[in-house]
């Protein structure tokens, strides 16, 4: 399972990577973005859930 | 203001400023919710009122049927005389797209996560000795002997201005706070002393350039040219508007709850963890902000006979209540773990001082609670509660207790 942040969606809440500093990063302009190429475990899986579940823009996606 | 009727019914005849909203508008809201979701006034020269999450959620991302050009309701429609979108008088807030992301780009990287934790030394210091001035007292009043002074304490930091003109700045702040919605030549004339000292800090920048927000804006690029004085001056104004009302009455707001919910007090300052996600319940449960937008055109919108020029008055706080978006909305829950609120809106307008926001609520909170672990409101129904757009406490006398 991956997950991704969509660009277009993201504003900047900073919710993500407050929640879930391990998998999500800030850039220049405070967006959200996935560090490495977003692989999760089943332990940072949870985290990302938590994270996805509080993002006010439903911009983070979890897929296969 | 006394003469202004009394509201009988939101849902025909809402007014933000009526007392009975000032005082208490979660019932009013709930109350809209179930029986009218897009409430209407005739007031104002006529707006809207969406009392639902999906109905703010949906006009905040809107653009194309809704405009920012002016976000703070007046007296009447607001006619010609308002600067045209898409730039607006206080840039991005103001502005539509396309040039809104132009106007955000530019100010954005300063209030990103990065330089804004730097500031948490800073933050800190300025809310002990804020702490400091009080000790002893039996009663303090958070309001406006705490809270207050802790915004524009950050900003006159983050600008770089001399901390021996803190008692001058403050009042440049009032100035400029109380001047706002005056008339453009009475505001003209309010404003010289304060864009005088301004400039002479801005000059003083350009000769001594240095790491902080002034010289990030004079040195900042717009389309490979340096932005003219009048811009970062009124960069500057925005900043103050947005960031110190604001902050203000969500770090209120929290010391408020705090003083007449001991167990949720407590468990602050026995779980110093749960802070970051008790702040993001402060944020929902007691959204200070409300935004305004004007309807672009003529149209029939969610069932509703829009015209242009009209009014839609944001509820964010409103929002945030609404029990289809939120489980047990109504309750505040100090370790609530999925909390997708909207206190600093959603899509392209959310707040740029969020990261700034939350920081200076976290801090001003855990210096709070470590100088004074237990405490009680003094006088209840002395706490006065600032109408309009932005809520929060005023007057809020706290019992410290020993």
């Amino acid at each position: 399972m991956k997950v991704r942040i969509d660009p277009e969606k993201c504003q900047g809440q900073g919710r993500c990577f407050s929640i879930a500093p391990g998998i999500f990063d800030f850039d220049d302009l405070g967006s959200g973005v996935v560090i490495g190429d977003g692989t999760l475990s089943d332990e940072t899986m949870e985290l990302a859930r938590l994270a996805q579940a509080n993002c006010p823009e439903h911009a983070i996606f979890i897929e296969e | 203001m006394t003469d202004i009727p009394l509201v009988q019914d939101f849902a025909t005849d809402w007014d933000h400023s009526d007392p009975q909203w000032v005082a208490d508008p979660y019932p009013i809201w709930e109350d809209l919710r179930q029986r009218c979701p897009v409430a209407h006034t005739d007031r104002y020269g006529g707006g809207w009122f969406p009392a639902t999450h999906a109905g703010v959620s949906e006009i905040a991302k809107d653009t194309d049927n809704f405009t920012s050009r002016t976000v703070v309701i007046g007296n009447g429609r607001p006619g010609e005389l308002d600067l045209p979108a898409p730039i607006g008088v206080a840039p991005p807030i103001t502005s539509d797209p396309p040039f809104h992301a132009i106007a955000r780009r530019l100010i954005l990287p300063a209030f990103a996560p990065g330089p804004i934790n730097a500031l948490e030394p800073m933050i800190r210091e300025l809310c002990a000795g804020l702490l400091d001035g009080s000790d002893g007292k039996d009663v303090v009043n958070a309001g406006t002997d705490y809270a207050r002074y802790i915004p524009p304490g950050v900003i006159r930091g983050m600008l770089g201005f001399p901390e021996e003109d803190v008692e001058l700045f403050l009042e440049f702040v009032h100035i400029i706070l109380e001047g706002i919605d005056h008339p453009e030549e009475d505001r003209i004339i309010e404003f010289e002393p304060v864009e005088a000292y301004f400039v002479a800090q801005m000059e003083d920048h350009i000769a001594n350039p240095r790491d902080d927000l002034t010289s990030y804006l004079l040195n900042v690029e717009l389309e490979g040219q340096k932005l003219a004085m009048e811009h970062v001056f009124g960069t500057m104004v925005l900043i103050l508007v947005a960031g110190i009302d604001t902050t203000w009455s969500a770090i209120g707001s929290a010391i408020w709850h705090l003083a007449h919910n001991p167990d949720d007090l407590a468990r602050l300052v026995n779980e110093p963890d749960l802070m970051p996600v008790a702040i993001e319940e402060f944020l929902r449960f007691y959204a200070p902000v409300t935004m305004a937008r004007l309807v672009k055109h003529d149209m029939e919108y969610m069932g509703c006979p829009m015209k242009e020029d009209d009014w839609i008055l944001l509820g964010f706080p409103a929002a945030n209540r609404d029990p289809i978006a939120f489980k047990d909305a109504d309750r505040f829950i100090i370790d609530r773990a999925e909390n997708r609120h909207v206190a600093f809106g959603l899509g392209i307008h959310r707040c740029a001082g969020s990261n700034l926001a939350r920081l200076e609520m976290r801090i001003a909170l855990e210096e709070f609670i470590k100088r004074y672990p237990r405490f009680e409101l003094a006088e209840p129904d002395a706490v006065t509660w600032a109408p309009g757009q932005i809520r929060g406490p005023r007057n809020l006398p706290i019992r410290i207790l020993r």
